[in-house]
């Protein structure tokens, strides 16, 4: 038999029966558009996670105060206590690392803003002007905060997109005075919305000179010290540097944490990564599904045309041939099932971006192709039974039971 | 007349019901030379059905040999068998047995498919048989469609496309009424006077009697063969 005419004799068969044929596609589909979607949506997980992190800032190496690594009960640590802190003077030391590109201060704490009779509560960050690239931040109206001695106490502030609208609407808000806690400060620019940041948004933030902060909250410590390292290659050289700098500057003793954005990119990467392997997984047992399915179908279909059967063998068909068109019809089914959920998934895919246009829903495309060859083969798999015992059908008793 | 066409030597066919055998033929011996025509008769459950379906290679002595054309086909595998039964034998039932979803045209061309016969010369060949059996105008009709003596001759087209060397035919005119029957007979009766062996099964007398030659079964042997009466007269 030449592959055209089984091909065709197969597909003729399977439309014979149009219920039959378009139900266990839609089986099969299911399957696959599962596969699709589950992992367009852990993977998009992942990529939103990912931009989160990005957003922060390339090339970041944070330093925190305070050690986070647990040891047991240490008497030396009895006495020494209480971590040093993270002061202004610490940062500016840090800028001598010869792999570190710009440093940035931050102190942060809640206060409130006050113009014309509108109040709210808003978080204070104090800052420098050099915050603005470590972090890529987009100004809309204005300039970031002056570049000056960070030890100066300037009454200027930046604030959000989201903080310039509830307090002055349609108004214009650069240039303006306004009450930030106890101060009066100027107003010199105000930066574009949807700067993104775990747990910071800056829509929400006024940022302030980081001495105006400390007077502010009569505080001398710092919340953070950004870091940006000169390029991707010098981020461990920065860490490094960053620690034995300070390492040196409190007297011997390792009291602060470095973190690298690589380090936590890494992890969350790997986390979610194993979440869309795992719901791709879970996906998968509807495709085996599916292929029982196939495999039951085509089994009843042997039954009900065992007369055929009978009759092609008396029309000279081998058991291969046979075995054959069967065969083909289950592949068939099962590549037509395959494509009809992969554009039903990416449509299941869109449909999620198009409703959460943040959120990246793309599957990727080893799912993708994992979904669709699993489909086939399932399809084709459980199709041989059913083939084989066409084949083995005796054409005398196949005959006899029209 | 040098080797007959089709000869069965000691053939055994044993089905088991249960605990008991039934010997549907047995110790059959039977010569039929090319080109003649043959009615085989006999009461139901005499083994004349098994005969055909074992000269059809549809089925396998349990013992005993059958030569087709000089060969041992009794011994080929199946797949040597599904040659040999696509190029010389051609089979007529009397439920027609058309696949239900294919048109006249294909059901004809179907035996072609099966043999790898390219789409350009079955074109060519259906549309000559769908001439010879006056079915033109019947070519896209699927077999729901058509009378029962169309589906008939669709059935005699589809087994005499390949040119087979032999025509079996089980109760051909079983299903169809007295003057389409007649039709079916003289279709295959000319078939049969243009060279091809055709071996009729049937229950009805008067179909077997136009045949130039008679085997009467009875219990799974040959009770009477008109052919040898005349060479032999016991």
């Amino acid at each position: 038999m030449r592959a055209p005419d089984l091909l065709r004799f197969a597909s003729h068969a399977a439309t014979g029966k149009p219920l039959r044929t378009s139900l266990l596609i839609l089986s099969v589909a299911i399957g696959v558009a599962a596969v699709v979607v589950l992992t367009a949506l852990g993977d998009g997980a992942r990529r939103y996670v990912m931009n989160e992190f990005s957003s922060l800032g390339s090339n970041l190496v944070i330093v925190l105060p305070g050690r986070s690594q647990t040891g047991g009960f240490n008497p030396a640590n009895a006495i020494t206590g209480t971590p040093r802190d993270l002061t202004i003077n610490d940062a500016l030391a840090l800028q001598r690392g010869g792999s570190i590109r710009r440093v940035s201060p931050i102190a942060v704490g809640t206060s409130e803003i006050s113009v014309g009779g509108r109040l709210r509560e808003v978080m204070v960050a104090g800052t420098t002007s050099q915050y603005v690239e470590v972090r890529h931040l987009d100004i809309s109206q204005g300039s970031f905060l002056p570049e000056e001695d960070w030890g100066r106490a300037a009454p200027v502030a930046v604030i959000g997109a989201k903080v310039r609208e509830e307090m002055f609407g349609a108004l214009p808000a650069v240039g303006r005075l306004v009450r930030v806690g106890d101060r009066r400060v100027r107003i010199v620019g105000v930066l574009a919305s949807g700067g993104q940041g775990l747990g910071m948004n800056t829509d929400e933030l006024v940022f302030v000179p980081v001495a105006l902060a400390q007077a502010m909250f009569n505080s001398n410590t710092l919340f953070r010290i950004m870091v940006e390292a000169k390029n991707r290659e010098e981020i461990p050289a920065a860490k490094a540097q960053a620690l034995e700098i300070l390492k040196i500057r409190h007297e011997g003793e390792e009291d602060v944490t470095v973190i690298t954005q690589d380090a936590v990119l890494a992890t969350f990467d790997r986390l979610l990564s194993a979440l869309t392997l795992g719901v791709a997984g879970i996906a998968a047992i509807s495709l085996a599904v599916a292929g029982i399915l196939v495999m039951n179908v085509m089994l009843v279909s042997v039954a009900q045309r065992t007369g055929e059967i009978g009759l092609l063998k008396a029309l000279g068909a081998t058991g291969r041939d046979i075995r054959l068109a069967f065969l083909a019809e289950a592949a068939m089914l099962s590549l037509v099932g395959a494509l009809a959920g992969f554009l039903l998934g990416q449509a299941g895919a869109a449909a999620i971006r198009h409703f959460y246009p943040s959120f990246p829903a793309y599957a990727p495309d080893w799912a993708v192709a994992a979904g669709l060859f699993t489909a086939l083969s399932a399809g084709i798999l459980f199709g041989v039974l059913p083939a084989r015992r066409a084949a083995l059908l005796d054409p005398v008793q196949a005959l006899a039971k029209r | 007349m040098s080797e007959a066409q089709i000869r069965l030597s000691g053939i055994e066919r044993v089905f088991h019901l249960g605990d008991s055998e039934v010997h549907a033929l047995s110790a059959l011996n039977l010569t039929i030379a090319a080109g003649e025509y043959v009615a085989v008769m006999g009461p139901s459950g005499s083994g004349k059905s098994t005969l055909l379906n074992l000269l059809g290679l549809l089925d396998r002595p349990d013992a005993g040999r059958y030569f087709l054309e000089g060969r041992d086909v009794s011994a080929l595998s199946p797949e040597e068998q599904a040659l040999v039964r696509s190029r010389r034998i051609g089979f007529v039932f009397q439920s027609f047995h058309l696949v239900p979803r294919l048109t006249a045209f294909d059901n004809i061309a179907l035996p072609m498919m099966l043999a790898g016969v390219s789409p350009k010369e079955r074109e060519v060949r259906v549309a000559r048989a769908l001439k010879d059996y006056g079915l033109e105008d019947r070519a896209g009709h699927r077999p729901e469609e058509l009378s029962g003596g169309q589906r008939q001759r669709v059935a005699i087209a589809r087994a005499t496309i390949m040119e087979p060397a032999m025509i079996l035919a089980d109760e051909p005119t079983g299903n169809l009424d007295r003057a389409t029957g007649d039709e079916v007979v003289h279709l295959l009766e000319g078939l049969n006077s243009r060279g091809v062996t055709l071996i009729v099964v049937t229950h009805d007398p008067g179909i077997g009697s136009r045949a130039k030659r008679q085997l009467l079964m009875e219990d799974g042997q040959l009770r009477h063969d008109s052919a040898s009466t005349r060479v032999n007269p016991e």
